[in-house]
């Protein structure tokens, strides 16, 4: 750990905690998940430490289960969309020529749709389960990645490094993977910690319009939509999940800075 | 012995440097220099990159590029201290009393700006002259310049002219308010050798007439040896030698200057052509794109076995071009080559692994020709496992084996190329290169980018490897002296068509056509009054015409 500015341990402590909470959250959780302990919008106590929700479950309780699987969700997407938009990316840049127009001008009308409605009317005639959330959310998203992964590549394709490979007879998958791909991760993790945060905010407002996680099931945004008549009348219930996003939205680009840092110093591959 | 209008003592100047995992710390970057120069006389300050040369020519106009501090000594210029100056007294004298010519004309002047507006604009900022005046000035100056109808000249913008005419626009535009003082910092480097002699005889008329003084930056002794009258030689921010243009030429006290002056003395014994060429080109003619002018025109060339053939030409003649046509980048239009016998699939997607193998290529930039993700041993390790399947142990020893050949010793496989210098860069793409025991390598101008002393070494280790492996060069350069050190036949390239081409004796040995006349006597040599003798020539020879 030494080494480690602040702010980047800050973040990184602050995030393992929030993936802790989402993978041990059955063993972390006072209370069950949609058990109804006490009533309606009780204040925090000893017993519910923050309170009570709308229909009388411990709201801590709901935080941890709706941060499992807004977490999970928004990760899988993440990786889904990264993993996507890059090889594309990267494949239309180093193919060039119409491979790439074509790839580029599809990529282009997706795009031009935007995102939430595109989601809202996929997922108002398919069935609302996480693998198809999942699946919505890491396509919609990966038209981003395609963008930033295709423009950072066509720049390093012309690199002498790039002609040495090629002129040694590499194939296009040690031209993409071993030399675009290390010489693009710098861009890229930049852009993952915003993404992701991104994802977290999509999944959450998916789930406020009723069209995301569904009930019982806890999600970040579905407390929101939940508790939201409270704030009325002055019950705090519907900003912690707001509390939660920032805290986290925070604490991720805090390590994505770092870990930035780590990995644009092109003065030294190995990184300060 | 007049009143020195630039002094300065004991010149101390620091720079924090930050480099990766460690704390920032303070380097020098100049150490206890001193100079005075008088009205009238020009200082060459000379060393290679690194030398601080620059730095100390920025530091005459009391400036510090990006967090360079002027830490200690003084700088006196017409008698005032100006290291400690305020800004306001320094916006005032430069410009004015002290002007700068930069390296690269293209990036300094304003693209969206008409040349005469920018070569008067600090002229009339301090208000020395008029409108009309400073304009009469500068057609004055474009004339002594000798540049194209100097009446209109500055009506053009800067990417209407060339290169060349940029440089002198701004060496115009340096003397316009009529300054104490100039600095040239590297101002014919970027051009080519039939360019820079004419910018050189531009600048040189043009300090006598207008009788200032001036510094002048170059890692070019040949050069600085035509136009000053005293010579700084640097080295690591330190004073090595100082003395007046011959003495420093004639009788250098240093080591390190000895070193300078004797660079490229390289000896090279020139190989005949044998029976039969490793690669033949034959009229091979090439252009960009479908339609668009012929890059290469009906360029027909042999390389022999173990021998080197030199490219020459300035920029535009074509060379690299070739070197695209003859590694598959680029098919060629009309034409063919053949190599080792066999016929040579013009597309690099059609050439086998063998073909690929047997051609390897040297590049001018090593920093961008080696991945910067990749230690030096994935970087040489690669073609091993990629031509011959090296694994393992096996891949290590001939790794270590190509280090050695290159003369780096151990440790060097774990670093990356960051943590190289340029000259072993280029090293470790020289063993990239050898590494798939090539026939041929194409080397595109590989010490170009390297100070004389590295380049030199480069040299010594290709020949060495010519010799122990038996490969062939084709050495693409702009710079005779090279061509001289390391050529058995010669290529001169003219705007796509090859104009002269034979053993290295024959080419170099007259009676030479127009071109490679040109070419040829507008090297730089070290040796005094050489370029008033090379104009005086060519004005007797246009006479006479």
């Amino acid at each position: 750990m030494k080494g480690i500015p602040f702010p980047a341990l800050l973040g990184l402590i602050i995030t393992v905690l929030y993936f802790a909470m989402a993978v041990f959250a059955p063993w972390i959780a006072p209370y069950g998940m949609s058990e109804i302990v006490g009533d309606v919008w009780e204040p925090a106590s000893s017993d519910y430490l923050l309170g009570t929700d709308n229909l009388g479950r411990d709201l801590l309780t709901r935080m941890i289960y709706g941060g499992r699987n807004t977490i999970f969700v928004a990760t899988m997407a993440t990786a889904l969309s990264f993993t996507l938009g890059a090889i594309l990316g990267f494949t239309a840049a180093v193919y060039g020529g119409w491979i790439d127009q074509l790839m580029a001008r599809l990529n282009d009308l997706v795009m031009s749709i935007p995102t939430l409605i595109f989601a809202l009317v996929v997922l108002s005639v398919m069935p609302v389960t996480l693998p198809i959330l999942i699946l919505v959310m890491g396509l919609l998203d990966s038209t981003r990645v395609f963008r930033l992964s295709r423009a950072v590549a066509v720049d390093i394709n012309v690199m002498d490094y790039v002609e040495a490979a090629r002129l040694r007879g590499e194939g296009q998958r040690w031209v993409i993977f071993r030399e675009i791909l290390p010489n693009a991760l710098s861009p890229l993790v930049a852009e993952l910690g915003l993404r992701f945060i991104f994802a977290i905010l999509f999944i959450s407002t998916l789930s406020f319009l009723g069209l995301g996680i569904q009930p019982p099931s806890a999600d970040w945004g579905g407390i929101v939509k939940e508790n939201r008549e409270g704030i009325v009348y002055g019950i705090p219930a519907a900003l912690m999940p707001a509390v939660a996003i920032v805290t986290l939205s925070i604490s991720v680009n805090l390590v994505a800075d770092w870990a930035l840092n780590r990995t644009t110093s092109l003065k030294g591959g190995r990184g300060a | 012995m007049p009143e020195p209008m630039l002094e300065i003592r004991n010149l101390r100047i620091e720079a924090t440097v930050y480099a990766p995992g460690e704390k920032p710390f303070d380097a020098v970057i100049v150490d206890d220099v001193s100079l005075s120069l008088p009205k009238g006389k020009v200082m060459g300050l000379i060393g290679e990159s690194g030398a601080g040369k620059s730095t100390i020519g920025l530091a005459a106009l009391a400036y510090g590029r990006g967090g360079i501090r002027l830490t200690g000594g003084e700088i006196i210029l017409n008698g005032r201290e100006i290291r400690m100056a305020d800004s306001a007294t320094l916006r005032s004298l430069r410009g004015r009393e002290v002007t700068y010519v930069a390296q690269s004309a293209a990036a300094a002047f304003n693209p969206a700006k008409r040349i005469m507006e920018q070569v008067i604009e600090a002229t009339l900022h301090h208000g020395s002259l008029s409108q009309a005046a400073a304009e009469d000035r500068a057609v004055e100056l474009f004339r002594t310049l000798s540049l194209p109808d100097p009446e209109n000249f500055g009506k053009r913008y800067p990417h209407q002219v060339s290169g060349g005419q940029l440089q002198r626009a701004m060496t115009a535009m340096a003397l316009c308010p009529q300054p104490d003082l100039v600095i040239f910092d590297e101002p014919t480097t970027a051009l080519d050798v039939t360019t820079q002699i004419d910018v050189l005889a531009a600048i040189k008329t043009a300090i006598k007439n207008t009788g200032v003084a001036a510094m002048y930056i170059t890692h070019d002794l040949a050069v600085v040896a035509q136009v000053s009258d005293e010579i700084m030689v640097l080295r690591g921010g330190q004073l090595v030698e100082h003395g007046s243009v011959h003495q420093i030429i004639e009788a250098p006290k240093e080591e390190y200057t000895r070193a300078l002056i004797s660079v490229r003395s390289i000896e090279h014994q020139e190989k005949q052509p044998t029976a039969t060429p490793l690669m033949t080109v034959n009229n091979v003619s090439a252009r960009y794109g479908k339609s668009g002018p012929n890059v290469l025109n009906d360029i027909s060339v042999e390389v022999y076995p173990g021998q080197t053939l030199a490219l020459v030409g300035e920029s535009g003649s074509g060379k690299s071009t070739m070197a695209r046509v003859i590694t598959g980048l680029l098919p060629p239009r009309e034409g063919s080559i053949s190599f080792d016998g066999n016929p040579l699939p013009g597309a690099l997607k059609d050439r086998s692994r063998e073909e690929l193998r047997e051609l390897q290529m040297i590049y001018q930039m090593a920093d961008v020709a080696m991945n910067p993700r990749q230690t030096v041993a994935t970087i040489i390790g690669r073609p091993l496992e990629f031509y011959f399947g090296l694994r393992g142990r096996e891949r290590d020893l001939r790794v270590q084996e190509l280090l050695d050949a290159i003369e780096l010793g151990e440790g060097f496989g774990d670093r990356y190329p960051a943590e190289l210098s340029g000259g072993q860069k280029q090293r470790v793409c020289i063993a990239r290169a050898l590494a798939a025991k090539p026939k041929m390598i194409i080397c595109d101008e590989v010490t170009s980018a390297l100070d004389p002393l590295v380049a030199d070494g480069i040299l010594k280790l290709l020949l060495n490897l010519q010799q122990r492996e038996g490969v062939a060069f084709l050495f693409i350069t702009h710079d005779i002296a090279t061509v001289r050190a390391i050529a058995d036949s010669i290529a001169v390239m003219y705007q796509g068509s090859v104009q002269r081409y034979g053993t290295k004796t024959e080419v170099l040995t007259p009676p030479f056509d127009d071109y490679t006349d040109l070419l040829l006597s507008s090297v730089p040599e070290m040796e005094l009054g050489w370029l008033e003798r090379v104009l005086e020539r060519r004005k007797m020879v246009g006479a006479g015409n």
